[in-house]
């Protein structure tokens, strides 16, 4: 009997973890890309300031670096440490694309970052410049391979169950790999980096502005970022229409929910609810305020086509949920007979399977075959029930995203139109948004997520497997033991990240007239390699 | 012999060829951590030390990541009940090994005392912890744990995590582990850092050597006298990979020797090992660094294919439910899922050896202490 503590810990464990780790993540996806840019114009021009460019984003990049390493090794091995029903039920596919993860783009982007940060005296402008590519390749393949493997668990394809091994098995790569939602959350995310990186160059150099500090320098870095940061965050809201259209077609109880729609819309004239407060409890609104036709087509990219509710999707459910419970007691029945009957009982329901693992957390004492005729009605409603994810906490979180989103186009347009115009210290005001918009593309990632995983619930693959089926069977006092111990460690991480990220970020770069710059001469001061052996140039 | 037979047993001596990687890899960096206090006297001294594999840390550790991750694809099974079995320790490993990226990254960027310090003692549980898990799960392994599987595939542990810390055999494991990794990290100082660091990382390196090898050879006759697993009813080798309706197995003193008594020549394994443990800190202190280094991973290469041939077919047998234990036959992907894996192993394996070693190329020779002081980039 599953117990329900240890599954709700180790969802929050999870969350809080994979959160965490995706504080981080972003920037490294975007800077390294920046970098790249900024080295390129420096081995094209020859400019020295862009070679000062590089190594400052660089070493800030470093610091950040670190605890995306950190945070992802927790990530690689929480799998097997806390989901091990659901690491046995996908591995042999879900493991797969982190194995060629590690494969193609760890072993990449962590071989050169070392070359990238060491190898400035080593290598030739060329081989540098090549070396910092390769670890922007590689960030972002890891991101392609590990958003595959999500993907799998939002809409499982290249797989399919088998009653013999008790486990979905691999069965196409190439579904796997060009499976339509995860090719539209791998573009979606890594731009939503790019988006990070250029907030942050951007208010950093906003920082020295507004000071009067390393000017030339902070201008240009400035300019870079905000024409960077605008192309990205209108690939970012155009592919996040993309992905809100794969959720209507892929996902639709994620979709009702993110949109709060209780009942099936009726097109065209359903409004879009800018605000509401959606009632979980009662399935619907205390108050909505909406903008009439725009729904449809927002979401179906089409006038007609109406968009199913969430009481309906509830109703449809039910009959899988029948046929699922039959599903899993065939299921049972063949893991201890082998007999052909009971496999073509199974065969008979099998795609309502994940409906029946479902129930059991509703059935008397977790066990399908104690339902009697009269639990029936009562263990189908609960069941139906769970099925949607909480509404509440998906339709604020992308409304969330979604502002965000369309503010930083705003922030991005005013700053890259100032500084394309060089008015920018006569606008103070977008500099000091710049800088304190530092934070908020990676706000915005994080709520993009808990809309991602929130909606996918209570799935862990969707229609499948279930999420409290997932779990490993611990002990709450494991559980406690280790979340504890990250909430700790993870605090004493932070403080010490934000530290020196302040610390470095205020030194500011090695640029510059040293009467600009008094505090020049310390970390960032140029000197020799520590290597002996034969030098470049 | 059936594909899927041979794929599941390619799949398992690649699990030792990345197996003994992290050891030599991963192991050479947190020996080099371990030893860090021990090592630099000052300040300067210490961070020659980190430098000497500063540009490499972060590549090697990734021999643990794709551990995890290969694992996970070509078994399974093994992932989902080894990990979770091991929940306590598989955290302390954690909350331990996720302090070196920010060690290496963080400790040389403030010049405080404390600060740095602190990060020196990071450096050293952050080897030492590990290392010391990953050679007492070979302990474990050895004398099987105690799980059993439910109709759907899900495990449930029956015995307390204290045993797999405070068991003797595990615990001559974990130090053997510990001492193999001070070898490749002292020997990685020798070669890349001045004296006296790379004195002082000598005579660490011999002792952590010798020691090994005799903790090898204790731990070698107490495995031929423990109880290892036997399948006492035949096995097809092609089965469907699950651990339920699997025949027999018996627990049987001296079984781990079965595939040696079977096959004499494996036991050039061990003593390829042994050779290594032995060879190797004497090739040192004559001076020959480089290959004291390759003696090292030859160590590693024996001691991982030692256990490995000893267990084989056995990955994680069961004292509880030994029918139920884990088995290269039972425990693995499908045929399907292996095929693709090895193509892609195929392709990017040559890949990886050869920009790393363009990698340690690049940066080869002895790291300068005196000017590791001006260099903005180091560690
Ligand atoms: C800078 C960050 C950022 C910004 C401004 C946006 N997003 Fe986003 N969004 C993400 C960062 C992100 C993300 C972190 O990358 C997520 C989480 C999971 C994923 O695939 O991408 C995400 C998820 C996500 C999902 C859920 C995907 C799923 O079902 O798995 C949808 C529907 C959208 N986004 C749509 C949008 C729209 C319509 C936006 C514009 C107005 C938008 N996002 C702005
Ligand atoms: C790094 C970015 C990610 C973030 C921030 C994130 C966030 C979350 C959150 C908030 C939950 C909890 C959902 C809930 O309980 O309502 C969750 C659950 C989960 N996510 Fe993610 N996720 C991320 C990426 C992934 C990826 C890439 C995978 C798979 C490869 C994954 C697998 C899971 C699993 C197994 C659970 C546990 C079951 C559950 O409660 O849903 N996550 N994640
Ligand atoms: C959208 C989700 C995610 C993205 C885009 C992402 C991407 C990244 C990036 C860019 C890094 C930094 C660099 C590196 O060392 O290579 C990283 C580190 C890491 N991530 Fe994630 N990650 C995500 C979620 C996850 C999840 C769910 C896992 C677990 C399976 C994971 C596992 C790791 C590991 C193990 C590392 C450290 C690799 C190393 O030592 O080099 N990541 N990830």
């Amino acid at each position: 009997m599953t117990n329900l503590t240890v599954v709700e810990l180790s969802r929050l464990q999870f969350a809080l973890t994979a959160l965490y780790h995706f504080l981080f993540v972003p920037l490294t996806l975007g800077l390294s890309v920046i970098l790249a840019a900024m080295e390129t114009v420096y081995v094209i021009t020859g400019k020295p300031i862009y070679k000062d460019m590089t190594q400052f984003w660089g070493k800030l990049f470093g610091i950040n670096f670190a605890l995306g390493v950190a945070t992802g090794l927790t990530m690689e091995f929480e799998f097997g440490t806390n989901w091990s029903m659901y690491s046995h039920f996908v591995g042999d596919v879900f493991g797969t694309p982190l194995a060629i993860e590690g494969l193609m783009a760890f072993f990449l982007e962590s071989t050169f970052v070392g070359l990238m940060i060491f190898g400035w005296d080593r290598l030739s402008r060329p081989a540098h410049l090549a070396v910092t590519y390769l670890v922007a390749l590689g960030s972002n393949l890891s991101a392609l391979w590990i958003l595959i493997a999500n993907g799998f668990m939002q809409y499982p394809v290249g797989a399919s169950f088998d009653p013999d091994t008790m486990r979905m098995q691999f069965t196409s790569l190439y579904d796997l790999i060009f499976s339509e939602d995860a090719q539209a959350k791998f573009v979606h995310t890594s731009i939503a980096g790019f988006v990070c990186a250029a907030m942050f160059v951007m208010g950093i150099s906003a920082y020295y502005l507004l000071g009067k500090r390393h000017r030339a320098f902070a201008a240009r870095s400035f300019r870079v970022a905000a024409l960077f940061g605008l192309i990205s965050t209108l690939a970012v809201i155009t592919l996040g229409d993309a992905l809100g259209r794969s959720d209507y077609l892929l996902q639709q109880t994620k979709i009702a929910a993110i949109e709060g729609l209780w009942h099936t819309t009726r097109p065209p004239y359903e409004p879009w609810k800018l605000v509401a407060l959606p009632d979980d409890a009662t399935q619907s609104d205390v108050f909505s305020i909406g903008l009439p036709y725009v729904l449809t087509p927002l979401v179906t990219h089409s006038f007609t086509e109406p968009i199913p509710g969430i009481i309906e999707l509830e109703q449809e459910a039910r009959p899988k949920i029948v046929n699922g419970i039959q599903a899993v007691l065939a299921l049972q029945d063949y893991a201890r007979t082998r007999s052909p009957e009971a496999l073509a009982a199974f065969r008979k329901n099998e795609d309502d399977m994940g409906y029946g693992l479902l129930a059991e957390r509703y059935a008397p004492g977790q066990d399908l075959a104690a339902i009697t005729r009269a639990d029936l009605p009562g263990v189908v409603n609960h069941t139906a029930r769970a099925t949607i994810p909480n509404v509440f906490v998906e339709f604020w979180s992308f409304r969330i995203m979604m502002a965000l989103g369309f503010a930083f186009l705003a922030v991005f347009a005013f700053a890259a139109y100032f500084s394309l115009r060089n008015r920018l210290e006569r606008h103070p005001w977008i500099l000091w948004l710049a800088m304190l918009s530092i934070p908020l593309p990676v706000l915005a990632s994080e709520f993009g997520w808990i809309v991602a995983e929130n909606g996918r619930q209570p799935w862990t693959v969707f229609g499948w497997l279930p999420t409290f089926q997932s779990a490993s069977t611990h002990s709450v006092g494991y559980l406690l033991f280790s979340l504890i111990g990250f909430a700790l460690i993870y605090t004493c991480f932070i403080a010490a990240e934000l530290y020196l990220m302040f610390r470095y970020a205020r030194i500011g770069p090695a640029t510059g007239a040293p009467a600009e710059t008094p505090h020049a001469a310390g970390p960032m001061a140029a000197g020799t390699s520590g290597y002996a052996g034969k030098p470049w140039q | 012999m059936e594909l899927y037979v041979a794929l599941k047993v390619i799949w398992a001596f690649l699990l030792g060829v990345l197996l003994t990687g992290l050891a030599v890899m991963v192991g050479m960096d947190m020996g080099v951590g371990i030893m860090l206090r021990f090592v630099g006297r000052s300040d300067l001294e210490r961070r020659a030390a980190l430098n000497a594999i500063g540009p490499h840390w972060d590549g090697n550790q990734v021999w643990f990541v794709l551990g995890g991750g290969a694992i996970f694809a070509a078994f399974p099974t093994l992932y989902a009940t080894s990990f979770s079995t091991f929940y306590v320790v598989m955290i302390l490993l954690l909350f331990s090994m996720i302090l070196r990226p920010l060690a290496f990254e963080y400790r040389s960027k403030l010049d405080a005392g404390r600060w740095r310090a602190t990060w020196d003692w990071a450096f050293l549980v952050s080897g030492a912890v590990p290392m010391f898990v990953f050679g007492a799960a070979f302990g474990n392994v050895l004398q099987g744990v105690g799980f059993h599987f439910t109709w759907d595939g899900q495990y449930f542990q029956d015995e307390s995590f204290i045993w797999y810390v405070l068991n003797p055999f595990a615990i001559l494991c974990g130090l053997m582990s510990v001492a193999l990794s001070l070898y490749q990290g002292g020997t990685m100082l020798v070669m890349r850092t001045e004296q006296p660091i790379a004195a002082r990382a000598r005579r660490i390196a011999v002792a952590g050597g010798l020691i090994a090898a005799l903790l090898f050879a204790i731990g070698g006759i107490w495995v031929s006298l423990m109880k290892g697993f036997v399948f006492t009813a035949p096995v097809d080798p092609a089965m469907a990979a699950t651990p339920l309706n699997g025949p027999s197995v018996a627990r049987q003193a001296g079984a781990w020797l079965g595939n040696f008594h079977a096959h004499p020549a494996l036991w050039a394994i061990p003593a390829a090992g042994f050779l290594g443990m032995i060879a190797g800190p004497l090739a040192l202190r004559a001076g020959f660094a480089v290959l004291g280094w390759w003696l090292g991973a030859l160590a590693s290469v024996g001691t991982i294919f030692t256990v490995g041939v000893a267990m084989f077919p056995f990955l994680m047998p069961s004292t509880t439910a030994p029918a139920q234990s884990l088995t290269v036959w039972n425990a693995s992907g499908s045929a399907y899922n292996l095929t693709w894996m090895l193509v892609f192993a195929l392709i990017f394996t040559p890949a990886i050896i050869a920009y790393t070693g363009w990698a340690f190329r690049v940066m080869r020779g002895r790291v300068k202490t005196d000017s590791i002081a001006h260099d903005e980039h180091s560690y």
